[in-house]
């Protein structure tokens, strides 16, 4: 059947068997490899992506389902390539991840979480990160990286030195 | 050796790692990323039985499927391949990647199907009939001791693979010249890594160029060498590639038997065949379980606390085939008295075949489910002394003017300062505060506990525990190896050889080589050649990487360093001796030589070379590991690592007594583990061995019912850590150099893991004992508390 996925601001025309997963259609049709498959049963969070804004698994989800919504995939956040987003740097100054598998997944969880409410609570953070699961690291940089995050956020449109 | 140096440029400095900024983007280069021109998939039939007889596999009806290429079963594999390697001396325990006539566990793969796309190869695989005659089989490990046990294996005539007692010291004089002995029972329940991403292989095979290119999630010494074997390759005709990202290992992304299977299918069929497991198959039929333990203890010590000896029986239930289980029952030997003072030692180990799924190396490789058992003797001791826990540990502790120090079974600990540690983490705590916050939660009508835990990672990972285990094997080294190269424009260049699963290793080997060059290593490029372009390595496994991939860059840099050295020397006139290296620039008598001069030299002038120079500049350094020289001695005694980090867990754990959930409220753990190369790393390393201890103390297990049948399944049973499970984790840092390494720096690729399941498990033992409670067994899953939480109130009640 065809449908039409629309991704990082970019339609996408496709033809897809009904059964088929958004997150195989984004990895296999689109080649969009960032959402990796975890579980496949909606638990670890891998295949996190955001659907108008909110994080969704897409190992739940047929593409079919998500015709016509907008999508967007970790491979949608830096603003050029070559560039992070500030969330991406912030990941990266505290070492949010070790073997990046779930890394996608969770800066898309805090990204969503960042717009919603770019000052969050300690509490708001873990519980925003609760249903991806990081067999790494244990999460503790993963929250310093989010609270970092928001701090830079918060210090943006500020002179330097300000705060 | 080289003196490690006083102090450091970029080691120990708080810099990025290189790596995060592909995955922060989602460009990691995971197996299911990579495809091939022609692929094909697979899929496979499992067995449904713990133990059968297979009496005939009907394929017609998958085969009838457009777009179904083969379906292989094990008869057709065994005639085409090698068993896959065995550890040790059981040659009528054969492995093959699919059942041989029978199925030995629930799960075991029976038939592979290859077809156009994984879902086609699914709906095929469901096609295919299979006709079962069930046997009888065994699940508990000491029913499967027994001599009368149905085998797993009738041809090897038991199901042991490994029973043998050591005697380290006079284990019968100090039991009799001590004042106290107590014995008790602890069992540590199977779990694993269980990596986010399931193993993954692709392979291709070039019938015109005669090489089998694969491409792996894997984490495996001696891939390349296992596969070659079981596939009647040429060693030479396999190319692993390197430059794969890992998603996640922890030990066990073995996957030599998913490599074997689909190297031979690629080769059948002449198309690139990948095979990936889904989430069932990783935690049922992956053979990917990790140790599945009881240990029965005696110990004895004096009225003072101090333990003279202890008696150990191991029993591991290996689960269907050998493995790597067996020696996960070795590696402990070089840790087997922990950070103590122990004098005599008598263990008994024993490794048996039952009818569940196969083991695999987890992190620690048997390490962690020994500290527990030990550190609950310490608890044990303690109670029985009635002394502080924490000071009937610091009684046995090895003293910091005692190293190196020897323990029984043959290992010399290389350096520490435990006293200290513990001293500095206890005042980071509060220790009479956290004392006070305990019994304040009591008396709020919380059961409240604390836990420690002392505990030694033993690292620098070499094979001694297979000579030791397997007197056929007479393996001393256990190398890895550095290339640097400075290109014809001054650039840095750094091969390593082995596929990474989150560690850092190009942050690594650019500190390491940066270190030695004094230069920055983020100008320094690190490239991974395959495995044909490769000098030998043994892959990270083992807490070994810092040590030996850092030694190794270090040295190689090192060796590079002094070729520029002597190339600029005859420049200037001197002997290499005189001149001096800075940055990279060589000077002597106010005269310096920049390096954009040396390479200039080195790549285009051969007549400005020092004679017997070879043109370019370019070094290898191929490391042996320290220590490591020597054979087992005839009564099991042997170095078994060089390097051993310590580390010491304080939890404070409340349990509302009316739903038996603990809740972690404080978690500080005191690490040394030497020098460390890169902080962000080894924090990293060290919360999430933690995170993955909490899972193993509290949630993860892989039950099996009473027909074989494993009811975890899924993540929803499975029950791994999340950010609601896992506290805030506070670290007091300690550096107690190695003298055999070159920074002086250990391993920490295993820290936390080590000590958190002891420490946890403690903290609920305190938390429950006034009402005389005792957990004997890990996971102390919820249910098990709270329903035993239950039972003691209800008595409470009653006698009140």
């Amino acid at each position: 059947m065809k449908v039409v996925l629309s991704v990082n601001g970019a339609d996408h025309h496709i033809d897809v068997e009904p059964r088929l997963t958004l997150l195989d259609a984004l990895r296999d049709a689109l080649r969009l490899t960032g959402a990796h498959a975890g579980c496949e049963h909606g638990v670890c969070g891998a295949c996190t992506v955001l659907i108008d804004g909110r994080p969704a698994r897409a190992c739940l989800m047929f593409a079919a389902q998500a015709d016509g919504l907008s999508i967007t995939t970790i491979e949608g956040l830096a603003s050029v390539p070559g560039e992070l987003s500030l969330l991406q740097d912030a990941f990266c100054e505290t070492h949010a991840m070790q073997c990046g598998y779930c890394t996608p997944g969770m800066i898309l969880s805090a990204h969503a979480l960042l717009r919603e409410d770019p000052a969050p609570s300690r509490e708001k953070i873990i519980d925003a990160i609760s249903g991806n699961i990081c067999r790494c690291t244990g999460y503790g940089q993963i929250v310093e990286a989010i609270e970092l995050a928001a701090r830079r956020l918060a210090g943006a449109n500020q002179k330097e030195g300000a705060a | 050796m080289s003196a490690p140096p006083k102090s450091f440029r970029y080691v120990s400095s708080d810099r990025r790692v290189r790596e995060d900024r592909r995955f922060v983007v989602g460009k990691g280069r995971y197996i299911g990323d990579l495809a091939a021109e022609g692929m094909l998939h697979v899929a496979l039939v499992a067995s449904q039985h713990p133990a059968a007889r297979i009496i005939s596999v009907d394929a017609s009806r998958a085969l009838a499927l457009p777009g179904v290429h083969a379906v292989v079963d094990g008869a057709e594999l065994a005639a085409a391949v090698e068993p896959l390697m065995n550890g040790l001396d059981t040659p009528h325990v054969r492995r093959y990647p699919l059942a041989v006539g029978a199925t030995r566990y629930m799960g075991e793969w029976v038939a592979a199907v290859v077809a156009d796309t994984r879902a086609l190869a699914e709906d095929a695989a469901e096609l295919v009939e299979v006709e079962y005659e069930p046997l009888p089989f065994v699940l508990d490990p000491e029913e499967a001791y027994k001599p009368d046990s149905v085998p797993v294996h009738p041809a090897h005539g038991s199901n042991v693979l490994l029973d043998r007692v050591f005697n380290w010291g006079e284990v019968d004089t100090h039991f009799a010249d001590s004042a106290r002995e107590l014995s008790f029972r602890v069992v540590w329940g199977r779990n694993s890594t269980v990596p986010l991403e399931t193993f993954g292989v692709l392979a291709q095979w070039d019938p015109w160029g005669g090489v089998l290119d694969v491409r792996a999630s894997i984490q495996m010494p001696k891939y390349a060498d296992q596969i070659a074997r079981a596939l009647r390759l040429p060693m030479n005709g396999v190319r692993v590639h390197h430059d794969v990202d890992v998603g996640g290992s922890y030990g066990v992304k073995r996957g030599i038997k998913h490599t074997v299977l689909a190297g031979y299918l690629s080769r059948k069929l002449s198309r690139p065949v990948r095979l990936i497991e889904d989430r069932l198959e990783n935690m049922r039929s992956g053979d990917a379980h990790g140790p599945d333990r009881s240990f029965d203890i005696s110990v004895a010590f004096n009225q003072d606390g101090v333990v003279n000896s202890m008696k150990m029986r191991a029993l591991d239930n290996a689960g269907a085939y050998a493995g790597r289980a067996p020696f996960q029952l070795g590696k402990p030997i070089g840790a087997i008295v922990g950070p103590y003072r122990i004098k005599s030692v008598r263990y008994h180990a024993i490794s048996v075949t039952t009818n569940k799924a196969v083991e695999e190396a987890v992190r620690g490789f048997g390490q962690s489910p020994t500290n527990y058992a030990i550190e609950t003797m310490m608890d044990r001791v303690a109670e029985a002394c009635g002394l502080d826990r924490v000071e009937v540990r610091r009684r046995n502790l090895v003293r910091a003017d005692e190293f190196p120090w020897l323990i029984p079974s043959g290992t010399r600990y290389d350096s520490g300062d435990y006293h200290a540690l513990i001293d500095k983490t206890l005042a980071h705590v509060g220790w009479d505060a956290l004392m006070a916050e305990r019994d304040a939660l009591r008396a709020q009508g919380l059961l409240a506990g604390i836990g420690i835990a002392a505990c030694l990672e033993p690292s620098g990972g070499n094979s001694s525990f297979e000579p030791l285990l397997n007197p056929k094997n007479t393996t001393t080294t256990w190398m890895e190896s550095c290339r640097v190269n400075i290109d014809a424009l001054g650039c840095v260049n750094v091969a390593i050889h082995t596929t990474s699963s989150g560690q850092g290793h190009e942050t690594l080997a650019a500190t390491a080589v940066g270190e030695a060059l004094e230069i920055d290593p983020d100008l320094i490029r690190v490239a991974r050649p395959d495995s044909l372009s490769s000098l030998p390595g043994n892959s990270p496994v083992g807490s070994r990487m810092a040590i030996m991939l850092g030694g190794a860059a270090f040295h190689a840099a090192n060796k590079l360093k002094a070729k520029m050295i002597a190339i600029a020397a005859k420049r200037l006139g001197c002997a290499p001796e005189a001149a001096s290296y800075h940055e990279g620039s060589v000077s002597f008598g106010g005269q310096t030589l920049a390096w954009q001069q040396i390479v200039e030299i080195a790549h285009r002038h051969y007549h400005e070379l020092p004679s017997g120079f070879e043109p370019g500049l370019e070094a290898s350094h191929i490391m042996q590991t320290p220590t490591g020289e020597a054979l087992p001695t005839a009564d099991g005694r042997v170095q078994m690592y060089p390097c051993h980090s310590f580390e010491f867990h304080v939890v404070l754990v409340a349990i509302d007594p009316e739903l038996g959930k603990p809740e972690l409220r404080r978690y500080v753990i005191g690490h040394d583990c030497g020098t460390v190369i890169n902080p962000h790393i080894v924090k990293g390393m060290t919360l999430g061995g933690i995170a993955h201890g909490i899972g193993a103390a509290l949630l993860e297990e892989f039950v099996y019912d009473a027909d074989g049948q494993m009811m975890s399944q899924t993540f929803m049973d499975y029950l791994m850590p999340s950010s609601k499970e896992v506290p805030r984790v506070e670290i007091v840092h300690q550096c107690t150099p190695s003298p055999l390494t070159v920074f002086g720096q250990k391993g920490s690729g295993e820290s936390g893991y080590l000590g958190a399941p002891a420490a946890v498990s403690g903290a609920i033992n305190d938390a429950t004992s006034p009402l005389g409670l005792r957990f004997e067994k890990l996971p102390i899953r919820i249910a098990a508390l709270s329903d035993a939480v239950a039972r003691a109130r209800l008595q409470e009640g009653k006698q009140t």
